[in-house]
């Protein structure tokens, strides 16, 4: 699933073999678990595996190919808002019509079947490249394994991402809340949580970008005046 | 003589049952020591609870979330160009360098490409925002072990930065300055001057505080040995910035990753230390501090004419894509992840902020100090506490 080679001239080559060479290691310790991968050639590399195999590639980057820092741990919300953003941006009104189901779920680099994405980073300090990790998570909650015996730092971020993602991670020593209250009810970022304030009073950001007076649209995006100060 | 003897006996027999009663009362156990939310030793609204053993830490967690504004959900309904605004409040020492990698991200997704006078500028307002970020620490640290004079010289010379940084920007603490495809302003006339003497300046700075901390017997009796992270354990939680190079990682990615900015033109060097205590951690600084003013004295002798903005639209949408920028921030590796869904705003923004891991090593790293060692331990981390709760 690398991406296509056909700019090749402005990228470099070695950076290409060492990254599809990672997303092959991958492949060769884990099999079918890998269900998914990406190349961007000489910038990044994403590897999808499953949620069985979560614990086992994490364990993997880090004994076999060095990756022994540790990033960061996130989730990503694929679900379409159901609110929209129609406050600022008016092309997602179509989606605000209390029609949930309606708005198709796309998911981005290395692809995805779920709602919920694991997304980690990991970097091999010694070697000088990094590599994303990418896991779907389901469930009601979703689940994972813990990371927490392969890296010690993703103690706090399972414990952001649980409580803003409300994803579950199996075997984490102490899961309680980290920012939120512990009465607080909901999962902040989930697509599905409203923001609150935004329902009461528009934002009126929109302004800024909206055509100053006596120009069409084509000029303004011609204009290059500026990121819309 | 019977009834002296009843009462001397009486005496001894209360005086014990007096002690046996102190001996059961007196809890030898565990005390909770609760440092903040708002407290003297506390930065920002860190709270800190450490169970004590007399006064040995038994175990030590810091509480967060204070402060959380929510940064992740918000960017979620600004637009590209409104979310510098937000992240320029992560780490508020620090304000351009938190702007930087975000646009950076967001022009990687746009294929945009600022010119070079442009990149120029951002990496020399990088660098002073580092000079004027650490600069405070470097005061404050002598200030959390009790010598008052570095927090004074500190405010006092951080001010010609900002003086600097305003001047340029018309922003102290939040410039807001990095626009997707270049920056909002030149520089004013005589700034290039102004900034080389405040350079100069801040190499006595350094000076001055190698002299008042670096050679000071309680400076060092209070930081060597305290809080010693080994560098395996840095790395696996994941720690960035002088906390990871002073426990002798040789990593930071102004070097070890590819950016647009101006970093791999420049003559300069890493600063590592072997030790990973406290003292290192300001070793390491201070040495940075230096570094990065000899950065910019070059960045202002090589700085390129031309442009300072590249064509862009005025209305920024960003095509669909996924795209992570970190950047080498004064508090360590700052990065965001941008996943985009061609819209005005982004569809979701994971902001990687360096305090947050840094500070993820507390438990670990207090475990078994003494009181007095957790004001060192994380006056040495470094934390901005906008930099934790986003």
């Amino acid at each position: 699933m690398s991406s296509s080679e056909t700019d090749e001239a402005v990228e470099p080559v070695e950076a290409d073999e060492l990254r599809d060479g990672l997303v092959d290691a991958f492949r060769a310790e884990l099999g079918d678990a890998v269900v998914g991968s990406h190349v961007e050639p000489g910038v990044d590399v994403w590897i999808r595996v499953t949620a069985d195999a979560w614990r086992a590639a994490g364990e993997f980057a880090r004994d076999r190919l060095d990756c022994t820092y540790f990033d960061f741990l996130s989730a990503i919300d694929w679900m379409p808002s159901p609110f929209g953003r129609d406050m600022d941006a008016q092309e997602d009104e179509a989606s605000a019509d209390g029609d949930e189901g309606a708005a198709v779920m796309e998911q981005g680099v290395a692809g995805g079947e779920t709602r919920f994405q694991l997304l980690a980073r990991v970097h091999a300090p010694a070697k000088g490249y990094g590599l994303f990790l990418k896991c779907d998570v389901e469930g009601d909650p979703p689940t994972a394994d813990t990371w927490v015996p392969v890296f010690a730092g993703a103690n706090w971020h399972e414990r952001e991402t649980a409580e803003m993602f409300g994803i579950d991670f199996a075997g984490h020593p102490n899961l309680i809340k980290l920012y939120l209250p512990g009465a607080f009810e909901g999962h902040p970022l989930r697509k599905d949580f409203p923001l609150l304030s935004r329902r009461v009073k528009p934002w009126p950001g929109i302004v800024d970008v909206e055509q100053m007076p006596g120009e069409d649209e084509d000029e303004a995006a011609d204009a290059g005046e500026g990121a819309g100060s | 003589m019977t009834a002296v003897t009843d009462r001397e006996q009486l005496a001894y027999i209360a005086a014990q049952a007096a002690d046996s009663r102190v001996n059961v009362e007196l809890d030898t156990g565990d005390m909770t020591l609760n440092i903040g939310p708002q407290h003297p030793a506390t930065h920002g609204t860190l709270r800190i609870v450490a169970k004590l053993d007399g006064e040995q830490v038994v175990s030590c967690d810091p509480i967060a979330g204070y402060m959380h504004r929510g940064y992740e959900k918000l960017t979620e309904v600004r637009t590209y160009p409104q979310v510098t605004a937000l992240v320029n409040r992560i780490d508020w020492l620090g304000s351009f360098a938190n702007e930087v990698p975000f646009i950076l991200a967001a022009e990687q997704l746009m294929e945009v490409e600022a010119p070079p006078r442009a990149q120029w500028i951002r990496t020399v307002l990088f660098e002073l925002a580092r000079i004027a970020n650490i600069s405070l620490f470097l005061g404050d640290m002598g200030a959390q072990l009790g010598a008052i004079t570095p927090v004074f010289f500190a405010f006092r010379d951080r001010e010609r930065v900002l003086n600097q940084i305003e001047s340029a920007t018309g922003g102290r603490f939040h410039p807001n300055f990095d626009r997707i495809g270049g920056i909002k302003d030149d520089l004013p006339q005589g700034w290039i001057d102004e900034t080389r003497s405040v350079m100069t300046k801040m190499r006595t700075f350094c000076d001055e505080m190698e002299d008042l901390l670096l050679g000071n017997e309680i400076f060092a009796a209070r930081t060597r040995g305290v809080g010693v992270i080994p560098g395996p354990v840095a790395q696996s939680y994941g720690l960035s910035g002088a906390n990871l190079r002073s426990s002798g990682v040789d990593w930071d990615l102004r070097r070890d990753a590819p950016s647009p900015l101006v970093w791999s033109e420049l003559d300069w060097k890493v600063w590592t230390h072997p030790d990973g205590d406290s003292f290192a951690r300001f070793w390491v600084r201070l040495q940075e501090v230096r570094e990065s003013t000899h950065m910019v004295d070059q960045m202002l002798d090589g700085l390129p004419a031309g442009p300072i903005m590249a064509k862009v639209p005025r209305i920024i949408k960003v095509p669909a894509g996924e795209a992570w920028v970190a950047t080498e921030n004064p508090l360590g590796e700052m990065g965001y992840y941008i996943v985009s869904k061609g819209d005005l705003v982004p569809y979701r923004v994971k902001i990687r902020s360096a305090s947050f891991n840094n500070i993820s090593i507390v438990p670990w790293v207090m475990k078994g100090v003494l009181v007095p060692d957790i004001v060192t331990i994380l006056a040495s981390l470094y934390f901005i506490l906008g930099d934790i709760d986003r």
